[in-house]
């Protein structure tokens, strides 16, 4: 544990902080794209330590929360039949769809089976051959290259009751579209470590080229957030702009180039829905043809009918707009107990993060509806 | 039949059927565990003799999954969470049931295992078992074993606890580091592949609260840190009181085990289970003297002085970062779930 407490070591992070405003000459708003990051931000309160100058704005960094509903209806009708096992990460069971969660459809008697690794779903269908075990599949970069090798060991095994429902999203893409939205204003942007750990560096440097903005590939801690915060103010400050590695323990220019591999080798890149968001092209992950046996959307017939757009409010949100406390149903109609959207659900969405590491002056909003 | 031959056995619908097979189980397996004095094998209501003062009652039930777990087992775990509800009111813990609801085909070697560490663990907590139930459900429609439980103490003082006596200005005192229980219990199933030598902190707590009102402590509220965690427990007081409490969140001790495991697994400790950990609220010029005493009598534990209640009319629970931020402590809306990257 040592290498976290000095992540999170007050005496290391109160300099951190009185750097930041030192350089500060102007407000300058900085976006995290990230819900981890998010979730440390709100958790330490560090956005009340970088006021008034620095304003941290909130991206569409959980992958909860972008999944579109008509993704979470399709699972939902795969679990509610009952030849399926369906598996998914954790989160993913309280999302509400158009008009249930998957944690309904089990108190209906689905079998829906959270999993910390998608390798878990292919010993489960060699384990139980007569059931068709289908994985979820959620998340960015981070995420697909396991979700890739689950699919590279289910055909390895030639197993004919796995599949996978593939919901992956691509982050550069997001961001790009977030830069192109012109209610968001945007001075530097938070890169996801984790991410990068995969992707490696080559699509921000791309990013930055097209936009000029400078880019921070950052961790997780708070210590990683105020430098990655610091070097954002250092280069808006100095006129500079380039893409910096703060996260340098775990990410290279390069990546993990065998996990790029394994990606490539099962997905190509495909347009795809935001929640909140809407189209975004090349944005997402779909499975190659070579390995289409393993995709749900076939082996099943599915059809993914694009979903309305839900409550403006959460787009605002996932789009950094509004802050979720300037909701007006924050808190009050929208709650973890019955959310109106996603951002509430997740332990990685900002409302949720929000309500719960709420700070003191906020509470008698936050806790109207009690 | 021989003893070897029934160690192999597994349980049967009989078994719950009131034959010879109940008959036999009870004999074999609940009688030769739990016999004493007090216990009525024979008839299903126990006599509880001369108990002076005022009566507490507690009931729980038990339905951990895995059965065994590193710390101790669904047994010692019953035992241990009926003495520590009965302990919250400061009362000394006298006599409890035990009822059984068992799933066919578990094996009947788990069921005596059981029985024998329930045993071990009354005498250690000085509460009688004496009086039981067994039934008997279909493959399917159990967990191998369920135990409910009821607990009878006596209040030997004059004082009565409660959050409504918790009052602004009072300290409160966390007895030990947290999550020990959750994590234990989380590491042995075997889809995690968690490994952690990491124990639960199951364990009875009235001799230590019994101890603390021997030695004068004038304790206001006490509450055992459960499945909640102490999070939860917090949240719960604060609104039964209605009264602010703020802790320091650099104050609660996490042993490095217990955050690392978090870490991966994406838990806050703060609503993480614990079965042998207790908060309370008392006068804050005698806290220093309870953690100090405690700290002397009880080496397992870790007691410290997490926070303090203020009287700002509103039911919260703050937590102080090191950075001197505050944050609201709400209670989690379902079970902590696996954050996915």
């Amino acid at each position: 544990m040592k290498h976290l407490s000095e992540y999170r070591d007050a005496t290391l992070l109160k300099p951190l902080i009185a750097g930041i405003q030192t350089m500060s000459t102007q407000p300058w708003r900085i976006m995290e794209v990230c819900g981890g990051q998010t979730n440390t931000i709100v958790r330490y309160g560090l956005e009340q330590c970088l006021q008034p100058m620095i304003s941290l704005l909130h991206g569409p960094g959980c992958p909860v929360c972008v999944t579109p509903p008509c993704y979470l209806d399709a699972a939902q009708s795969l679990a509610s039949r009952s030849d399926v096992v369906l598996c998914t990460f954790g989160d993913m069971a309280r999302v509400p769809g158009t008009d249930k969660s998957l944690l309904d459809i089990k108190a209906e008697g689905g079998d829906i089976r959270t999993m910390y690794s998608p390798l878990d779903a292919v010993t489960l269908a060699r384990s139980e051959p007569e059931k068709q075990i289908v994985f979820f599949a959620i998340g960015f970069e981070t995420t697909a290259p396991l979700v890739a090798l689950s699919i590279v060991q289910a055909a390895h095994h030639g197993l004919r009751n796995f599949s996978v429902l593939c919901a992956h999203v691509l982050i550069p893409p997001a961001i790009e579209a977030l830069l192109q939205f012109p209610e968001v204003k945007i001075d530097a942007i938070l890169a996801p470590g984790h991410v990068c750990t995969v992707t490696g560096t080559r699509e921000y440097e791309e990013l930055h080229e097209m936009y000029g903005i400078p880019i921070v590939i950052t961790g997780f801690e708070p210590a990683d957030i105020l430098q990655g915060v610091s070097e954002a103010v250092r280069c808006l400050e100095s006129h500079e702009s380039e893409v910096t590695i703060q996260y340098s323990r775990a990410v290279t220019a390069a990546g993990n180039i065998q996990a790029q591999r394994l990606i490539e080798q099962v997905f190509t890149v495909c347009d795809r829905d935001w929640r909140g968001i809407g189209s975004i092209p090349a944005s997402g992950l779909e499975i190659v043809p070579a390995y289409q046996g393993f995709d749900a959307v076939d082996r099943f017939a599915l059809e993914l009918q694009p979903s309305p757009q839900t409550h403006d409010c959460c787009g605002r949100v996932l789009r950094g707009s509004l802050s979720p406390q300037e909701c007006p149903h924050f808190g009050t109609t929208c709650t973890p107990q019955s959310p109106i959207g996603a951002p509430m659900v997740s332990s990685e969405g900002a409302c949720a993060a929000y309500i719960q590491h709420a700070r003191h002056d906020q509470i008698s909003r936050s806790f109207q509806g009690r | 039949m021989n003893k070897q031959r029934r160690d192999n056995d597994i349980i049967q619908l009989a078994h719950g059927g009131g034959g010879r097979l109940m008959h036999d189980l009870i004999q074999d397996v609940f009688e030769s565990a739990f016999r004493q004095e007090d216990f009525s094998a024979r008839h299903d209501a126990a006599l509880l003799r001369d108990i002076n003062g005022n009566v507490v009652m507690s009931t729980d039930s038990f339905v951990v999954n895995p059965l065994f777990f590193p710390g101790g087992d669904i047994g010692s775990l019953a035992v241990n969470g009926t003495v520590n509800d009965l302990a919250m009111q400061a009362a000394r813990p006298l006599y409890m049931s035990t009822g059984f609801i068992i799933e066919e085909g578990c094996p009947l070697a788990f069921v005596r295992r059981v029985a024998r560490s329930m045993r071990i663990a009354a005498d250690r907590a000085g509460i009688a078992i004496v009086t039981g139930d067994t039934k008997v459900v279909e493959r399917g429609h159990g967990d191998g074993i369920y135990i409910n439980t009821a607990g009878i103490g006596v209040i030997e003082h004059e004082d009565t606890l409660g959050p409504e006596r918790i009052e602004p200005g009072d300290a409160i005192i966390l007895s030990g580091d947290i999550g020990r229980h959750g994590i234990a219990v989380l590491a042995t199933r075997e889809e995690l592949a968690l490994e952690s030598e990491l124990e639960s902190d199951c364990a009875p707590l009235a001799a230590d609260v019994l101890a603390l009102v021997e030695q004068g402590i004038k304790l206001h509220c006490l509450r055992d840190l459960t499945r909640g965690g102490l999070g939860t427990a917090l949240v719960e007081l604060s609104e039964d009181s209605q009264k602010t409490f703020v802790v320091e969140e650099d104050a609660i001790p996490v042993s490095n085990a217990v955050a690392s495991a978090c870490e991966v697994l994406g838990f806050d400790p703060l609503y993480v289970a614990n079965e042998g950990r207790f908060a309370a609220f008392l006068p804050a010029d005698q806290a220093s003297e309870a953690v100090a005493f405690l700290a002397n009598r009880n080496p397992e534990l870790q007691p410290v002085i997490i926070g303090e209640v203020q009287d700002d009319g509103k039911p919260i629970v703050v937590a102080r970062s090191p950075l001197g931020t505050e944050r609201v402590i709400d209670m989690l809306s379902g079970d902590q779930l696996p954050r996915i990257c």
